[in-house]
């Protein structure tokens, strides 16, 4: 190890930064380009749920294709890649360390790319391998594994020969979603199970993914962020390892509150319906954490493009969690079971909690790695708003629409046709919120490239700088 | 170091519990019998995996919760599922989100065979205010005095096309010979 001396912090952050650029350039620019495929996906499905005949003569666009497929480019495209940018950015700096082996990791991310293209066309062409969250086939899965092994190593290496003595809780969070989420890809393609136990597994990794990869990442980027853009230091150190240690508990026993009433063990749901519960205690005590260390300065969270986005997607992130909680519950999943407002529930974790925080994060790292400042207040607020505005209207109108559809369908006088047409204007809302989320996300593409391709010589250092990064 | 070590095994230790609790435990428990000897001739295989390709499961479920838990009995969809009414066909296709109705009995509620062809087609033809998608590519249309060996689809009025008619290809009999083989055969209750 070779291990170099810098006179202050900031000369060696800058020195950290500057060299992982590179790397986490091609991270965010990958997840990006995938944010904008996933968003056009998600229109064309959201619109073909109330114009059914919407695109209906081609068979590689049909609902049950472009569905699945939006949801895999912005899992294991933009919030999978795009989050794995960040993890290693967090990192290079609770470590203070630069990222190893660049190359292998640069090429790993080539591969997934390659994988998660070739997936992306079978899925359209009718070779899904035909379950929520694992449709990519194993021919060009194993390609993505693959891209992951890199990380996995990277985020050992840089564990075993970090220059900090304290292990700060963000690194706990990260190194356990870089070994979960490679060891959750593993059981999911590799053994071959019996049909309802196949089942099982299936919801078992896709609450997994989830609550072992995504929530952990963006716990992670909330518990760097909030304490260094707001200058107070976490509520309640403590508190925190108490909160990683039961979400390692808890969260992965959770899979199964996905098939309550089906044909699986009841003991098992059973369990999960527990865990779900227990998840309470993570979730309050990262909420804990979180919000008491904003409280008071909320102003900053305000002026902060990073905080705003950050600590909204900390917000939601307790909000969905306790819902998860709830609707776990045998008498309230009677209720919501199979209708809209689980899909709502699935985009207030996806998108409210782990998407908000992405882009958050975004904001604070891209000045730093760039060397660059975002050129437009304007468009930093536009896309907050497009996005804050957006999600919420999906989520009111789905979780009022789904609601309403339980109590329909748990009524059998009540013919199903009928229920359909009831939900006509929930599917249509759905459309004009996933528009807005779009417009959003095109706000930010456009910001993201002019960024990146700006002269550092320029001089309106103004923008972050005004928002109180 | 130490510290490191605690993290890794940690995480680790506490997957491994959870993976062998809610995945190796019900496959070591699960029926083998029931589940793995049953004959699926080769159409209903094939016709299992168009459903699967054309991705019902987005919109079906085929899990019937039991008497008393939703209204899945007494809205005709069935009795409580059992792993046996899968017939060991994977992908399972269990689904989670009804935006369509639950299909595990569909086969016993609605039988005939020209009807799902119809559906298949043009569903809004006979479920007025549906928002399935249609399936034109698992049918032919051709010109109406050409002779075929399959029977013509019927479409109502509004649906039917001047001067052609529809064929369903091999693949819309093996979908809906698959659909028709969901009927929940029990012996006992």
């Amino acid at each position: 190890m070779k291990v170099r001396k810098f006179d202050s912090a900031a000369e060696r952050r800058n020195f950290i930064d500057r060299d992982s650029s590179k790397v986490l350039l091609s991270f965010f620019t990958s997840g990006m380009i995938w944010l904008l495929i996933g968003s056009t996906l998600a229109i064309i499905a959201s619109f073909k749920l109330h114009l059914p005949n919407f695109l209906g003569d081609i068979s590689w666009l049909t609902f049950g294709r472009v569905r699945p497929l939006h949801l895999n480019t912005m899992v294991y495209g933009w919030a999978s890649m795009t989050g794995a940018g960040v993890a290693l950015w967090l990192l290079t700096r609770t470590l203070r360390i630069v990222i190893p082996i660049q190359k292998t990791i640069l090429t790993g991310l080539v591969i997934w790319n390659i994988g998660l293209t070739i997936g992306s066309f079978q899925i359209l062409g009718g070779y899904s391998r035909g379950m929520e969250w694992l449709e990519i086939p194993f021919s060009s899965a194993i390609l993505m594994v693959v891209g992951l092994v890199p990380l996995l190593i990277a985020s050992l290496t840089m564990l075993g020969n970090r220059a900090s003595k304290h292990l700060y809780i963000s690194v706990y969070y990260i190194i356990a979603a870089f070994v979960w989420i490679f060891a959750l890809l593993l059981v999911a393609y590799v053994p071959d199970f019996d049909t309802t136990v196949q089942g099982g597994m299936n919801w078992w990794y896709a609450h997994n993914a989830l609550g072992l990869w995504f929530t952990p990442i963006c716990l992670a980027a909330a518990y760097y962020l909030i304490p260094k853009v707001t200058g107070r230091p976490i509520y309640s150190y403590s508190l925190s390892l108490l909160g990683f240690w039961t979400l390692a508990l808890f969260y992965n026993w959770n899979g199964f509150h996905h098939l309550i009433g089906g044909p699986v063990p009841t003991w098992a749901t059973t369990i999960s319906i527990a865990a779900s519960v227990m998840m309470i205690i993570p979730v309050v005590t990262v909420a804990v954490n979180h919000h008491l260390t904003v409280v008071g300065v909320f102003k900053r969270v305000i002026n902060s493009p990073t905080l705003r986005f950050v600590v909204f997607g900390a917000m939601s992130y307790t909000f969905v969690s306790l819902q998860g909680s709830l609707q776990a519950l045998r008498n309230v999943n009677e209720v919501i079971h199979f209708t809209h407002y689980v899909i709502a529930h699935a985009h207030i974790g996806m998108y409210a909690f782990v998407t908000m925080v992405l882009f958050g994060s975004m904001y604070y790292i891209m000045p730093r790695i760039t060397g660059n400042e975002w050129q437009s207040k304007s468009r930093i607020k536009w896309h907050f708003w497009l996005s804050a505005v957006g999600i919420i209207l999906y989520i009111v109108a789905l979780q009022i629409g789904g609601i309403w559809q339980g109590f329909l369908m748990n009524d059998p006088d009540i013919p199903f046709l009928e229920i359909v047409e009831k939900m006509k204007p929930f599917l249509e809302s759905r459309s004009v919120a996933a528009i807005l989320l779009t417009t959003g996300h095109i706000i930010f593409a456009y910001s993201y490239f002019k960024i990146i391709k700006r002269d550092s010589s320029e001089k309106s250092k103004i923008v972050t700088q005004n928002f109180g990064d | 170091m130490g510290n490191n070590l605690v993290l890794i095994f940690g995480a680790v230790a506490l997957f491994i519990s959870s993976m062998v609790g809610l995945v190796y435990v019900p496959q070591i428990l699960a029926d083998k019998e029931l589940v793995t000897e049953q004959y699926v001739p080769s159409n209903i295989k094939k016709g299992h995996k168009i459903y699967v390709r054309e991705g019902c499961v987005y919109c079906h479920t085929q899990q019937v919760r039991p008497k008393g838990f939703g209204a899945d009995f007494e809205r005709g969809w069935g009795v409580a599922s059992l792993p046996e009414d899968y017939k060991g066909l994977t992908p399972h296709v269990l689904g989670t989100m009804r935006t369509g109705p639950d299909l595990a009995n569909i086969g016993k509620r609605q039988p005939s065979r020209d009807w799902h062809y119809t559906h298949l087609f043009a569903p809004e033809s006979v479920s007025p205010g549906s928002i399935m998608p249609p399936f034109p590519w698992l049918f032919e249309v051709v010109d109406e005095n050409r002779i075929t060996n399959r029977k013509e689809v019927n479409l109502p009025g509004d649906f039917s096309i001047q001067g052609k008619k529809v064929i369903p290809t091999e693949e819309a009999e093996y979908l809906v010979d698959y659909l028709l083989s969901l009927n929940q055969v029990r012996t006992e209750e």
